[in-house]
């Protein structure tokens, strides 16, 4: 308790609980005032509430895309491209990795890997209201049956109808796409290509970025599209340490010009644009709304100490020192910041049910993610709304401390 | 009286309502703000024009359309004139250096978009250096480009690395042209995607169409697509302006997130501010009780209470809207080529205006009504 700068401990302290003023002071003076606690708790509850949400959006939009990828998995694309849809693989190419021995091995000798095309098509979205749905880009991605496509990607499970078949114009849809765009329900059909397609299962990827695609046979889309090369090759290693193995025999072939990543980094690198958009909109935002959060705590907090002169001078005159009045007031204009934080992480918390879909620059893709919230952000956001508080509230707490006892009791 | 009681009012406190003021100020700034980034997500639309068409692959963009198509649409009635573009997707230096770079049919590409001011001896040796790229001033001023400079780019959707020798600097004829775009000649890509990757040679991103009558547009649209139905590679055509919403409307969650937040700014500050107000009328009742024992009727208590509320919110709107300015350069300065066109627009500082003055009218609703309910007795009793 070393507060000696502010003022010269005038009166001896009786008792030890003379030394404190009790928190119940501080928190009976926001009842008293309810209308004024209510609208600067309010502020900050909302100042409180748009850094919450951004933070939860962030990790959202991370936790769909790093759940996407898995760690023993390993995307080959073509140097340099950066999303699989600008990237290409000719045939040849992608025969000599899958020969490669670190690539596993799966039931009856089959390779664990998926030679995948990888292309957007301009769907449109389901009307809401009387608007008519507008077009967006969807994934679609071709994949190697005899692979098993599923066993690649554990996290994906079949939610309705069946996997489609090899050598059919059969495609499964991600859950966010059959929800959000037209013509993608199960047993519908959907046209793109020249050729009508079958929907015939729903596939639910536990909310990683494979609900925002549409699956189907590598060779059937292949042929639709007229492509004649892979776009990626995805492959399970035989062992996870055998990354950097896998990663030089690849990149220092002088036939292959491919590029090597743990699927995790690769998704990871896909929401990289989208997140430090997020992420410093939000921020920066959030910064400039608190500055008029920190004002009205200041405001409520000066005018609390000027109604309480008196009230004041006669603590002082009690015995009570001024590191006991600042820290009064602090821990009000603190209480003040709290009731405003749980507020706000409430409406954020609410946020939870709600799914964010917008198109990824990175992949031009339309990509569906939700809000999380985590301990981490819970702890951030009461940090920062604490700090509003303690900023809010030092210089009113200042100034009721140095008051001088005389004119504060004349004051009454 | 009435005046001067609402000028000195605010006074009382200068504390308070420098404060008030300065939160007010703050959140009309970033209310302009936002809505300057709204709009200037829209601005790629605005510049676009009403009377160019484009012609893409009907499955999405990523697909082109061949060569041939060009002489095909060129024969369809209503059509002017017709030019190729291919999306290049380059890097320069880090991807984190993004700026639009296309490939165009240098011959007449630069006929079609008027906007596009570049004078006549730089156009000519753009044209005639296979090599030649033009780029805009804006984006010439980001990386420090200067004609005769080599700048190499790493392909993305078209492999290797791809030298360019600046050879010209255009300059936009109106605010909304895009000054951040660098054009070089698709016979250079083409030639070279012959060498590296034969199979995608003689391609194009999409046609770009001059209509002779823009009152046409639509049928003329219709027409184009209908040429090339059940083909392999079928088309839509859109106007530039559709085709330009189309990427905005992908984008539009983000657009409406932004939307949102600034309203929740003008919330905060509402609470601030209708704070002070309550603030101000608890402390004065006995003040208001005088006032009304000497006659005053409630109708000039609440015009006391509005006029004091609305000059704070006068005074931070217009201060809010001064600062907007120079926020605005910097942050455009900040983002660099990623926003095509960044200006504070005559419709954002109006509803900068608008919204400072609802707040201060909205935070003074309650406390007016308080304060002429206040009973003569029982306000006077406090002042004893």
């Amino acid at each position: 308790m070393r507060f000696r700068s502010i003022g010269i401990h005038s009166l001896p302290v009786l008792r030890w609980q003379a030394f404190a003023l009790p928190l119940r002071y501080s928190l009976r003076n926001l009842w008293v005032r309810k209308l004024t606690t209510l609208l600067t708790a309010g502020g900050m509850a909302l100042v409180v509430f748009v850094f919450a949400a951004v933070l939860m959006l962030d990790e959202g939009l991370r936790k769909t895309l790093v759940d996407t990828g898995s760690e023993d998995n390993v995307v080959v694309t073509r140097r340099a491209s950066g999303t699989e849809v600008q990237s290409a693989i000719e045939r040849a190419s992608a025969a000599l990795v899958e020969s490669l021995p670190q690539v596993a091995l799966g039931d009856a000798g089959v390779r664990q890997l998926s030679k995948e095309v990888v292309v957007l098509i301009s769907l449109n979205k389901r009307q809401v209201g009387t608007a008519p749905g507008k077009p967006s880009n969807v994934i679609i991605r071709g994949l190697t049956p005899q692979a098993q496509a599923l066993s690649l990607r554990p996290q994906v499970r079949i939610a309705a109808g069946r996997m489609f078949r090899p050598g059919r114009h059969e495609i499964v849809v991600g859950q966010a796409i059959a929800r959000g765009f037209t013509q993608t329900g199960l047993g519908e059909s959907l046209r793109f290509a020249g050729v009508d397609w079958q929907v015939v299962g729903i596939i639910d990827a536990a909310n990683s970025g494979f609900d925002s695609e549409i699956w189907g046979d590598v060779d059937q889309l292949m042929q639709a599209f007229r492509r004649p090369v892979y776009s990626s090759l995805i492959f399970r290693l035989n062992d996870a340490n055998e990354f950097s193995a896998v990663q030089a025999a690849i990149e220092n072939d002088p036939r292959l010009t491919l590029e090597v990543k743990r699927e995790k980094q690769f998704y990871a690198d896909q929401s990289a644009a989208l997140s430090t958009f997020i992420r410093i909109l939000g921020l920066s935002l959030s910064l400039i709304f608190s500055v008029g959060a920190v004002i009205g705590a200041t405001i409520t907090m000066y005018a609390s100490v000027a109604s309480r002169t008196g009230e004041i001078g006669t603590l002082r005159a009690l015995g009570f020192r001024r590191s006991s009045i600042l820290f009064s007031f602090l821990t009000e204009s603190l209480f003040l910041s709290l009731l405003g934080v749980v507020l706000g992480l409430a409406a954020a918390s609410l946020m939870q049910n709600l799914r964010f879909s917008t198109m990824n620059w990175q992949s031009f893709a339309e990509l569906a993610f939700g809000f999380n919230l985590n301990v981490s952000i819970i702890v951030t956001s009461l940090l920062f709304g604490l700090t509003m508080g303690l900023l809010g509230g030092f210089f009113p707490a200042l100034r009721a401390a140095r008051l001088s006892i005389v004119e504060a009791l004349r004051a009454a | 009286m009435l005046f001067a009681l609402i000028f000195r009012n605010p006074l009382r406190h200068p504390l308070r309502s420098l404060l008030t003021v300065a939160g007010l100020t703050v959140a009309v700034l970033a209310f302009g703000l936002l809505s300057t980034v709204v709009e200037a997500w829209y601005s790629g639309a605005e510049g676009a024009s009403n009377a160019r068409l484009i012609v893409r692959n009907s499955i999405s963009l990523v697909f082109p359309l061949p060569l041939s198509y060009r002489q095909k649409i060129r024969q369809i009635e209503g059509v002017k004139a017709i030019t190729t573009a291919n999306w290049f997707g380059g890097v320069y230096k880090e991807p984190k250096n993004f700026f639009p770079q296309f490939a165009v049919d240098v011959s007449n590409y630069l006929d079609l978009y008027p906007e596009f001011v570049v004078s006549e001896a730089e156009r000519k040796a753009f044209v005639q250096d296979r090599k030649g790229a033009l780029v805009g001033r804006k984006l010439a001023a980001t990386y420090g480009f200067k004609v005769g400079d080599t700048v190499t780019l790493k392909g993305t959707i078209f492999p290797g690395q791809w030298d360019f020798v600046v050879r010209g600097i255009y300059s936009g004829r109106d605010a909304k042209t895009d000054l951040s775009q660098m054009l070089f000649h698709w016979d250079y890509l083409n030639e070279t995607m012959k060498v590296r990757v034969p199979r995608r040679a003689n391609q194009v991103g999409v046609y770009v169409v001059e209509v002779a009558d823009p009152a046409q547009a639509a049928q003329l649209s219709l027409d184009i697509d209908a040429a090339f139905k059940n083909s392999r590679a079928e088309t839509l055509t859109e106007t530039e302006k559709a085709f330009q919403l189309g990427f905005v409307s992908m984008t539009e969650a983000i657009v409406v997130a932004i939307r949102l937040v600034s309203y929740l700014v003008i919330l905060i500050i509402l609470a601030v501010m209708a704070n002070t107000m309550a603030m101000a009328v608890r402390e004065r009742s006995a003040e208001y009780a005088t006032l009304k024992a000497l006659g005053f009727g409630p109708r000039f208590i609440s015009l006391l209470i509005f006029g004091e509320s609305l000059s704070i919110a006068a005074v931070g709107g217009v201060l809010g809207m001064a600062l907007t300015f120079p926020a605005a350069s910097a942050f455009a300065e900040a983002m660099g080529t990623l926003f095509k066109v960044f200006a504070v627009s005559s419709s954002t500082l109006f509803w900068q205006a608008l919204c400072a003055l609802a707040v201060g009218f909205v935070a003074a609703l309650f406390p007016a009504w308080q304060a002429t309910r206040v009973n003569i007795v029982s306000g006077l009793r406090k002042l004893v």
